[in-house]
């Protein structure tokens, strides 16, 4: 087992190194620099200022020489420093050791995917159970349609929609942001209350579309399992249908659910781009998409790894998680 | 001075067609905030480094520059009490007000300015705004309040480049990597403003400035909230988030319109200091013909564009100048939309639809080319549109290509690969647009990239550059807007307009060419309408 978690860690690091360095080549293959921002169309720059500027950011060296330059200051963990005119370290940007750790990019993005996960799960367990159980029944083309609205609404649109209704026109929710104006001025309690208010929409609006997948899985897997002799059997010895299900199928059924979890980090973090940028939402994701647009190489290099390591980390989580549930494939 | 404009960049709120002041007759005083919103992030608070429209709205609170531009674009004194011109026009002596005051407390000197001058031309410093110091040849202090400047030739831009950018405290960045400070995110300037918390990814809270060298700022705080979706903005707009920000035509002609709105706000509207239009390149062989590009302009209705486009909120462009101010000449060659005309001109120009289909052809091929423009602005790509539709009724085939920003610059632009292109250039209020002109500036990333050349033009501008009379200057300008509308290097189509909207609690609001946004310091709300108390 012990042997088994170091084998795997230790296949991570070739694993995030073709990440690194896959990633750093479509980057570079995309047009513009980072210095465009300051230099394009701007008559105030002669050719020999953008040179200058280009050659502060090394971007007059071949694409290998810039990586190996990038690689060598990350393998000892540093992010480098922004090519935003801010030219702050990267790793600041993201995890900002001066803002409290509610207020640090990294933190806010984590969280608001753990709830939205949560929240998935609760709402998707149960609905993918009660509608094998009750399959082809009017219950499961209700919620099977239901979920597959959720999953074709497109995000943006849907948002909108619920700020106009419970922002503008009913006025109990707040439209974007993370806090109030007069944050500072609550009680802790007020303090909670206000951040959970203003969670409301994006997390509805994030799991809504994730149900889909979640809960048709949970449906799919309990259908095979109920199939299976061992509940005939436990059917046949007696026991009521509630214990024949929660207690002896879920536990079977529930374990591809593991592996979909694991797998849908990468999805989760795709889709806090645009959660964030929508819901003025300051985490990781609204910065990955600003210095996407402005052609920021540390700082998306930066998102790219921690969201790599995450990734790898959710597969080894789950094959651990696995390992624990389902004795077959310990060995 | 000039470059392009983005989309999505936040126009600066300003304006002077007011469209309900309401003049009432509550007193200016002190209180309240002002909550606006920007879907960029400012990313470094000294003037001189930054590159985005965000972070120079708040620098500009910030930082004070020697000159700044009255509502009528003359330039007036800020920092400098006056200032002499030699007559050469090399010399620039400027005396200082006495006794300002940086908001650390340290008084505000001559030599303040001439180390801001050497940052700015300091090689390590990344600045976009070098090249109008480097005509410097002499920087010096005479006393603690006269500051002078030689230049090594007249140039007329000179003294309006004395604003903001070249102001800092010495005292503090002395001897400091300026890149490095903390200055960058956590300035001391002497401007009405200063900055009291920075929260990255939502918001920036400024406090006044109580012992602003023109007196307190009468609203005490100003919040610039970082919103990314513009449509977000605007509903917390309405939800009450936000006292201003710039409208979309669509937003300011309908969405606006309803009783609410008028109860609550008051909207603004005046002419951008931009232009937007087809440049062709100079290059190819059919739009070589003066003919062509001309037959062009008298198929396209730029009223039409207006009306369709920008809801009417706008102005038809002859040129390169905004209209009613000073350098603009209104009595340029104008082409009315006349397809006739133009079917008349292309066949003088040896184009005829021999084959019957529709499209006119000569020696064997098709009269067909292609219109760029950059993706994310609607505005480029609708007016685009409509110049297909009106041309393909003349006879002519129109593609239109919507490309990403950069892929758009590097690879067409910059390697000349494109028929024709739809841009828009933002402009200065001084009339210099050498840089866009001139033959010499035909090299890759420079910004005659049409490749237009008239040796009159170039020693137009040249002679422009090199006169300090205005009077002499608009003479100058003015042929070259007359040579610029018979030679069409570019079709000049549109002046949009801002069409900011703010709280109607806010008074003192006094539009003007510049906008609104100059005299913020003399906004107010009065006693009983004050909404928000900033914390001490």
């Amino acid at each position: 087992m012990i042997n088994y978690l170091f084998k795997r860690i230790f296949e991570m690091i070739p694993t995030l190194f073709g990440i690194t360095l896959i990633s750093f080549m479509i980057l570079h293959l995309a047009p513009g620099k980072p210095t465009d921002v300051l230099a394009d169309f701007n008559p105030k720059i002669t050719p020999e200022a953008r040179e200058r500027l280009e050659k502060m950011y090394n971007l007059d060296k071949p694409v290998i020489v810039q990586y190996v330059l990038w690689l060598n200051k990350i393998v000892k963990f540093d992010f480098g420093e922004s090519f935003s005119s801010d030219r702050r370290p990267v790793i600041d940007k993201i995890w900002d050791k001066k803002q409290p750790l509610t207020e640090r990019r990294l933190f806010i993005t984590f969280m608001l995917n753990v709830i939205t996960m949560f929240v998935i799960l609760v709402i998707a367990i149960p609905l993918g159970i009660t509608s094998a159980t009750h399959q082809n029944t009017l219950y499961d083309r209700i919620t099977t349609t239901s979920v597959f609205i959720g999953f074709a609404t497109p995000s943006f649109w849907l948002a909108l929609l619920l700020m106009m209704f419970f922002g503008v026109y009913l006025g109990w929710l707040p439209i974007s942001g993370l806090k109030s104006m007069n944050y500072d001025s609550l009680s802790l309690a007020g303090k909670i209350i206000d951040r959970i208010n203003h969670l409301i929409l994006p997390v509805f609006v994030y799991a809504f579309g994730g149900l889909a997948g979640d809960s048709r899985y949970m449906r799919s897997s309990m259908l095979e399992v109920i199939r299976q002799d061992y509940i005939k059997v436990a059917r046949a010895k007696g026991l009521p249908e509630r214990i024949v299900i929660y207690r002896h199928a879920l536990r079977n059924a529930l374990l591809p659910l593991i592996t979909l979890i694991g797998l849908s980090v990468p999805g989760l973090i795709g889709g806090s781009v645009i959660m964030e940028s929508i819901f003025g939402i300051p985490g990781m994701g609204q910065l990955l998409f600003m210095s996407v647009m402005t052609r920021d190489y540390p700082v998306i290099m930066g998102i790219v790894i921690i969201v790599g390591f995450l990734t790898l980390l959710g597969n080894l989580l789950a094959d651990i998680g696995y390992m624990l549930a389902d004795p077959r494939i310990r060995h | 001075m000039l470059l392009i404009l983005l989309t999505g960049c936040k126009e600066k709120s300003v304006s002077y067609i007011q469209s309900d002041t309401k003049e009432t007759g509550y007193e200016p005083a002190y209180g309240d905030t002002l909550i606006t919103g920007s879907i960029g992030e400012p990313s470094v608070l000294i003037p001189m480094l930054a590159g985005d429209s965000a972070s120079h709205d708040i620098a500009g609170l910030i930082f004070n520059g020697l000159v700044k531009y009255d509502t009528d674009l003359s330039i007036i004194g800020d920092l400098a009490e006056s200032w002499e011109i030699s007559k050469d026009g090399l010399i620039i002596t400027f005396h200082l007000k006495k006794g300002v005051k940086w908001s650390d407390g340290v008084e505000f000197t001559a030599s303040d300015v001439l180390f801001g001058f050497n940052t700015i031309i300091d090689e390590k410093t990344p600045t976009a705004y070098k090249e109008d110091f480097l005509q410097v040849s002499k920087a010096e202090v005479l006393d603690k309040y006269t500051f002078r400047v030689t230049y090594k030739k007249p140039f007329a831009p000179a003294l309006s480049s004395w604003g903001n950018l070249v102001v800092l405290p010495e005292h503090l960045l002395k001897g400091k990597d300026i890149t490095k400070t903390t200055m960058t995110r956590e300035p001391v300037g002497l401007g009405p403003y200063k900055l009291k918390k920075w929260v990255p990814g939502q918001e920036l809270i400024l406090e006044s400035y109580k012992d602003y060298f023109e007196g307190r700022p009468y609203i005490d705080g100003y919040i610039y909230r970082i919103i990314p979706d513009p449509a977000t903005m605007f509903l917390e707009l309405q939800a009450g988030g936000l006292d201003m920000m710039g409208l979309t035509p669509l937003q300011y002609t309908k969405q606006t319109d309803t009783e609410i709105f008028k109860k609550n706000f008051q909207k603004f509207r005046y002419p951008v200091f931009s232009y937007t239009h087809m440049a062709f390149n100079l290059r190819h062989p059919w739009f070589k013909d003066k003919r062509i590009r001309q037959a062009i302009a008298y198929a396209i209705d730029k009223k039409e564009i207006i009306d369709v486009v920008l809801f009417g909120l706008g102005s038809p462009a002859t040129g390169p100048y905004v209209p009613n101010t000073w350098p603009y000449n209104p009595d340029v060659k104008n082409y009315e939309y006349n397809p006739e005309k133009a079917k008349q001109l292309l066949r003088e120009a040896g184009w005829k639809d021999t084959n019957g289909d529709g499209i006119l052809d000569k020696d064997g091929k098709p009269f067909e080319f292609t219109i760029l423009t950059n993706m994310g602005n609607n505005l480029r790509k609708n007016t685009a549109t409509i110049i297909q539709w009106r041309l393909a009724k003349i006879g002519i085939k129109v593609n239109i290509r919507v490309l990403e920003w950069s892929t758009f610059v590097n690879e067409f632009i910059d390697k000349r690969r494109f028929e024709a292109v739809i841009l828009g250039w933002s402009i200065s209020p001084d009339p210099d647009q050498y840089d866009i002109w001139h033959s010499s500036k035909t090299r890759e990333k420079e910004f005659n990239f049409i490749g237009y050349n008239n040796p009159e033009v170039d020693e137009l501008l040249e002679k422009g550059r090199r006169t300090f009379n205005t009077g002499e200057r608009k003479k100058i300008y003015f042929r070259i807007q007359e040579i610029l509308a018979e030679e069409l290097p570019y079709i000049f189509l549109y002046v949009p307009d801002a069409t900011p909207i703010v709280h109607s609690r806010f008074k003192g609001i006094k539009p003007s060419p510049i906008g609104i946004s100059y005299n913020l310091p003399k906004w107010y709300v009065p006693k009983p309408l004050q909404k928000h108390a900033m914390e001490p």
